[in-house]
């Protein structure tokens, strides 16, 4: 086992300093982008890109902007080349996506129109979204316009109703007369918002598309959202031409974005069609639906970690001094669970482990997948509080007796101990040994700390 | 910028997983597909930087806008960046001596990888027992429909397992379908246990004499611990009855990106997919994940959804499917 994770940590570890050397290993302080940088960093750039889905066109014309942009460019001063290029990618993913949060339309009554592919999730975003209206302080009314899935109906009422919004419905109706009844309705009962749900369709099937369009007609939306699953590959673009061109879109929302989907189809959408995500939907709870953010949205579609907001976050929360105490000692081998744990709780306070992680470069794609549970981090933490600060010092010390002591204190048992006593001094071994090999990026070492004290990052 | 602070936000991160996961190894019998996991992520991590550094390598060599088109198309279908590079590195060394000749050699490397798996549905149980998952809004109620009455067009006999608890109206949309098939559906009371249902859907089949029981579940995103945890338990209590699942089909949208693979890798962990079924095929997705996806963890596409009747359930053909993948090419 032993063996098992030591490869596990140094495979980590791989991922890790093959990123960050590309972003810290050519330090040099200021000058400018040359063509080298810029292609060395852009080839990555793509691969991520394209691995998170964003269309490959999209892709290839993005890329030549920011190389445009990037070549001759000055470097900034707190930035690497590397990370310049990544920043000027990420400036133009977001100028992209739209600076900010695009609102929705306003008007009273307000008519908005759900229409996507089936399964995207216009069923749930409709009953979160008349949520937030009622929210407002609107009169929202759901209407039922799918009567093709069987059951649709039936979800719907029953969303409404837990989401306190009525519904109005006729099953045995038309769609494009259920709107019309439903406006009608909505003048007489004072609704002054109304969700129309209409039946999840595909973009190249015309008898729907045109019901679509007369649905539309009907209903005179200030919004036509199309609901987009987050996890959607390349045929984004094919989709929501095809909405757009047929029935006219004035805005997406990307849908289930609380899995581990990069979530590239919004960049896609925003370039091929113009139209703005305006929604996130975020889980399966009434109240998780966002507004979009582009800034968000750019970190994670490059998935090369938020590097730059996770510095940014560090240098709030972390005691320089007892930081770089830390880091020489990493460096020695000489980190105990003393300072582990010490700098585990400033890590604490900068959020859960899970989203630093994320932002972390390299490591976070391939990590993204282990569940850390908080449970799972109070076992560790107990365990260490349960030593004295001798034995955090010096583990050795922890015989069968102290082993015991600290299992019962910590409610685990001696083996938990053991195991978590073994892997420590295998991650120390092998701290000390990066640091002080090839492993680490150039900055672990000497002069980087140095570097360090003297510079003040400028934004 | 302060490389320090960094250098120990990414140490502590580390050694606090590893610790974690230290620990939770002894608990590895309950959960035994946690830790290889973390190395396969790992390794494949490192696997598509390679990959992406070899393909820069071979640049600049003949013919290098048509390369790239083959490659771009590949990743256009969704089949990825990875297994794209691979296809197309494979054929490059194939030395073609036209694009005709690239392409012939392309779609024979793209058939074999999805050659030699069997593809047809073991149904050995008595009755045989299918449960059926996937992320939400695949298209798994409306694959069971269709299924089912396929199974039936073959003379057996179909019982539903209304197990979708958690979804409103999802059970009406089984029964319905039920009705128009003309099979049995099991539900359970408003938010029941799902392992009960399947329980009780199972026994019902049993004393009913029905052969098959096909079970459908709550759509659940893979990244979701506690919900993987309840398919498990699902899985778990079907494998006590039946002695075991005949077989546990992911329904996967053919509109699905790079996502798909971690999907299919998920759930292959947690409750041991046995087949693919590839859904929604006839819109203008190509559904190329399920390369990588055959291709990595050789989990066999058993059929393929081309429409919302009943009827619209096929098997799937590797030829036919690479022809429409590559298309205009």
């Amino acid at each position: 086992m032993l063996r098992r994770w030591s490869t596990v940590v140094i495979h980590m570890f791989e991922a890790l300093t093959e990123r960050l050397g590309a972003a810290f290993g050519r330090l040099r302080g200021r000058g400018r982008l040359t063509e080298a940088d810029v292609d060395a960093a852009l080839a990555e750039v793509r691969v991520a890109l394209l691995e998170a889905d964003v269309h490959v066109d999209v892709v290839r014309s993005l890329l030549d902007r920011v190389r445009g942009r990037a070549l001759g460019a000055e470097v900034m001063e707190s930035l690497t080349p590397a990370q310049q290029v990544v920043k000027i990618v990420r400036d133009e993913l977001i100028a992209t996506l739209g600076t900010r949060a695009e609102p929705l339309a306003e008007g009273r009554p307000l008519v908005i129109l759900m229409v996507g592919l089936q399964g995207s999730g216009k069923t749930t975003t409709a009953a979160k979204l008349a949520r937030m209206l009622a929210r407002q302080k609107r009169n929202p009314l759901l209407v039922a316009a799918d009567l093709q899935r069987p059951a649709a109906v039936d979800q719907l009422e029953t969303l409404g109703g837990a989401v306190g919004v009525p519904v109005f419905s006729d099953k045995s109706s038309r769609p494009r007369r259920v709107v019309r009844a439903a406006l009608k309705h909505a003048r007489q009962a004072g609704h002054d918002a109304l969700v129309i749900d209409t039946a999840g369709r595909l973009q190249i099937d015309d008898r729907l598309m045109d019901e679509l369009a007369d649905i539309r007609r009907e209903a005179r939306p200030q919004e036509v959202l199309l609901v987009v699953d987050a996890m959607t590959g390349q045929d984004a673009v094919n989709v929501a031409r095809g909405f757009a061109e047929r029935v006219g879109v004035t805005g997406v929302v990307l849908s289930k974005l609380d899995g581990d989907a990069r979530g590239g189809a919004a960049i896609s959408i925003r370039q091929v069609t113009g139209v703005p995500v305006k929604l996130v939907g975020v889980g399966e709870h009434p109240d998780a639906l966002e507004p979009f953010h582009p800034d968000r949205m750019a970190g994670r579609i490059l998935g090369m970690g938020d590097v730059l907001s996770l510095i940014e976050k560090a240098e709030e929360t972390f005691d320089h001094r007892e930081a770089e105490r830390a880091a020489r000692k990493l460096e020695e081998g000489s980190f105990d669970l003393d300072d582990f744990l010490s700098q585990f709780q400033m890590l604490k306070r900068m959020g859960s482990l899970k989203d630093i992680l994320a932002m972390l470069p390299g490591a976070a794609g391939a990590l993204r997948g282990i569940e850390i549970d908080d449970r799972d981090l109070r076992r560790v933490e107990a365990i260490i509080r349960s030593m004295t600060p001798e034995e955090r010092r010096n583990p050795k010390i922890i015989d069968g007796s102290r082993r015991r002591r600290i299992a019962a204190g910590s409610g685990t048992n001696p083996q938990d101990v053991n195991r978590l006593l073994r892997q420590f001094a295998e991650a120390q071994r092998m701290m000390k040994q990066l640091s002080g090999g090839r492993g680490l990026p150039a900055g672990a070492g000497r002069g980087r700390r140095g570097q360090t004290k003297r510079k003040k990052r400028k934004r | 910028m302060d490389t320090t602070v960094f250098l120990i936000v990414a140490a502590v991160v580390v050694i606090g997983l590893v610790l974690v996961v230290a620990l939770r190894d002894r608990s590895s019998t309950t959960t035994p597909a946690r830790v290889p996991d973390v190395k396969e992520r790992l390794a494949k991590a490192r696997r598509s930087l390679t990959e992406s550094l070899r393909r820069l390598g071979s640049r600049g060599s003949v013919d290098e806008a048509f390369w790239s088109q083959l490659e771009e198309t590949l990743i256009s279908a969704d089949v990825g960046v990875a297994t794209s590079g691979r296809l197309v590195a494979r054929v490059r060394e194939s030395r073609p001596a036209d694009t005709q000749a690239a392409l012939d050699t392309l779609r024979a490397a793209m058939v074999e990888v999805l050659s030699d798996r069997d593809r047809s549905l073991r149904l050995e149980g008595n009755p045989a027992v299918v449960l059926v998952v996937g992320v939400n809004g695949t298209g798994k109620t409306t694959t069971i429909a269709k299924l089912a009455h396929h199974l039936m067009g073959e003379g057996r006999s179909v019982l539903l397992a209304a197990a979708d608890t958690f979804r409103a109206a999802a059970v009406d949309q089984l029964r319905t379908w039920a009705e128009r098939i003309g099979c049995d559906c099991v539900a359970g009371g408003e938010r029941a246990d799902p392992a009960a249902v399947a329980f009780d859907a199972y026994q019902a089949a049993r004393a009913r004499g029905r052969d098959v029981v096909i079970v459908d579940t709550a759509g659940r995103l893979h990244a979701k611990g506690e919900l993987m945890e309840q398919l498990a338990k699902i899985k778990r209590v079907l494998d006590r009855e039946a002695g075991s699942v005949d077989e546990v089909l992911l329904v996967l949208d053919a509109t699905a990106g790079q996502n798909g693979i971690v999907q299919a890798e998920r759930f292959l962990e947690v409750v041991g997919v046995t087949g693919l079924v590839l859904a929604k095929l006839d819109g203008t997705a190509k559904g190329g994940i399920v390369l990588a996806i055959e291709s990595s963890l050789g989990l066999p596409v058993k059929f393929v959804g081309i429409g919302e009747g009943m009827e619209d359930l096929v098997p799937f053909e590797p030829a036919a499917f690479v022809e429409a993948l590559l298309g205009d090419l």
